[in-house]
């Protein structure tokens, strides 16, 4: 009896917490929103931010677009041609990249390169006291800090989710067209008549917004929720790159859902 | 003391993190234009007395008074007003990493004024000189020692010519050379820009040297004040412990556990 009781309290003390930090993180992007008047009054520190968090993140963004398309590129021609339709190459790829690897890929890569970089260096500004400095200087650390770098994140990630795409397609191009041998005119009608703008491009951006929001709200309040020791820096990013993870994964499996089977 | 009016007071305050009590009805009062110390062992509670007079924390009882202003009740707006008045070094200096020494004095400039570009930059290279680190403009915080960095944290806490001035441990960590030379500065400032400066320290003889009164913390509560030669001079058993840095006394060397043999025969784990 008593290690049932156990259990159910266990199982009830989980999800209280769970649901005590949902609500915190709720309340934590409230105040980001109601802080943001300083980085329209100063969009120089978005920018600067952008640079940092967007900007360079680009090469592992466009060398992975290039050859999740290259790879895709061979391995779907294999499977096509088996039924004699690998002309339709392009028209895979580009679907697979719009609607799902494109979104998904880039925010599962921004959050291991550009996530848990703002999660150690807010987490880092927390431990040397430099946050408590900005208050005590009467500068809401919120403000000047963590909402810069969450809108960086919010508005650089879609913009590396369609360079990814871009690539990607291009990375399909290369394989199909110069390598196997496909015809050009071929591969980019398919490719034109098969995806949507509304329906493929839109979905795709709109899914990579959300993901930014939420991949971008991780990392800041990991940061600044995080133990000030070296431990607990180290402890707060590792959880940014893992709960965005799971986060993308099952935000991106809700979206398609809803987006595509029109639940 | 009494003749000068107070810039900071604290009347009965206690403060507690959850069931852990920091603070039991401590009073304080600290006149304007003095340098006033407040000492006693790592983890007395001192840092907590600076965190209530700049209010990042609100006492569970009692008030803090800044400048006739009742911290505690104050909203934000009026808060961060307050905060325009005060200066604070933190003990590990926190210089922003990410900012060259000149931005790290500049920054506050920047952010609460609207003074031209040229002037900020006279008066960053002025707050240098005043901390002898006028050609140390262009380093970045990791390229500075310890002592260097105390420095410009300094500069920098000076930099809005604050009426109160917080020193959080100037003196951890630092050589004999920057410790006097720390010790001067604090005194310099405060005489020059017509400050009050509170120091806490557990550093006995270098803020001796230099404040105009001194508060005794232990066990959260004042046990002892006085002027330097008040103390130097006091019988008091902590304070002997204290100023002679005895490893034993009034404050324990150990902390506190079950008995000695019974421990090492197993009889409690």
């Amino acid at each position: 009896m008593k290690t049932i009781l156990q259990g159910v309290e266990f199982i009830g003390r989980q999800v209280t917490d769970r649901l005590i930090l949902l609500g915190a993180i709720c309340r934590f992007l409230i105040s980001i929103l109601l802080m943001s008047a300083m980085c329209l009054r100063r969009p120089w520190l978005v920018v600067r931010e952008v640079y940092f968090i967007g900007v360079l993140s680009l090469l592992i963004i466009v060398v992975s677009g290039l050859f999740v398309g290259l790879v895709l590129g061979l391995q779907m021609y294999d499977t096509l041609e088996r039924f004699g339709s690998g002309d339709g190459v392009g028209m895979v790829v580009a679907l697979a990249l719009v609607r799902e690897l494109g979104p998904v890929l880039s925010a599962l890569l921004f959050s291991s390169r550009a996530g848990s970089a703002v999660t150690a260096e807010i987490g880092l500004m927390k431990a040397t006291e430099q946050l408590n400095a900005l208050e005590m200087m009467a500068i809401q650390p919120l403000a000047r800090v963590i909402a810069p770098r969450f809108w960086a994140g919010v508005i650089s990630l879609p913009l590396l989710n369609v360079i990814f795409c871009a690539l990607g397609v291009f990375g399909g191009y290369l394989v199909a067209v110069q390598l196997l041998g496909v015809d050009a005119g071929t591969f980019w009608s398919q490719m034109q008549n098969a995806v949507d703008f509304r329906q493929d491009v839109v979905n795709g951006i709109i899914k990579s917004v959300i993901f930014a929001v939420a991949v971008s709200l991780i990392a800041v309040y990991e940061g600044y929720s995080a133990v000030a020791t070296a431990e607990g820096v180290s402890r707060a990013t590792t959880r940014t790159v893992v709960v965005s993870a799971l986060v993308v994964l099952a935000l991106d499996f809700v979206l398609t859902a809803f987006m595509f089977r029109g639940f | 003391m009494n003749d000068q009016s107070a810039m900071v007071e604290l009347e009965q305050v206690s403060f507690g993190y959850g069931s852990r009590k920091i603070l039991h009805n401590i009073s304080l009062r600290i006149p304007r234009g003095k340098v006033v110390a407040i000492m006693g062992g790592s983890g007395c509670g001192k840092t907590t007395i600076l965190r209530l007079i700049g209010g990042q924390v609100k006492p569970t009882s009692g008030r803090v008074l800044v400048d006739n202003q009742s911290v505690e009740e104050l909203n934000a707006q009026k808060l961060f007003l307050l905060r325009r008045k005060m200066g604070m070094l933190f003990q590990m200096g926190a210089l922003f990493t990410d900012q060259t020494v000149f931005e790290n004095v500049a920054f506050q400039m920047r952010e609460h004024t609207d003074l031209p570009e040229d002037l900020i930059r006279n008066l960053v290279l002025m707050k240098l000189h005043a901390v002898g680190l006028r050609g140390a403009h262009h380093l970045m915080p990791s390229e500075l020692s310890g002592g260097m960095a105390r420095r410009v944290a300094l500069a920098r806490c000076i930099a809005l010519d604050p009426e109160l001035i917080l020193y959080d441990e100037p003196f951890a960590g630092l050589d004999p050379i920057s410790l006097g030379v720390i010790g001067q500065l604090i005194r310099r400032f405060n005489d020059a820009l017509g400050a009050t400066s509170i120091v806490v320290t557990h550093d006995i003889k270098e803020s001796l040297k230099i404040v105009d009164y001194v508060y005794m913390i232990a066990d959260g509560t004042v046990i002892a004040e006085g002027t330097p030669a008040d103390i130097q001079m006091s019988d008091h058993p902590f304070l002997a412990q204290f100023v002679n840095g005895k490893a034993d006394g009034p404050v324990p060397f150990h902390y506190p556990a079950p008995d000695y043999a019974s421990h090492l025969l197993g009889a409690e784990r």
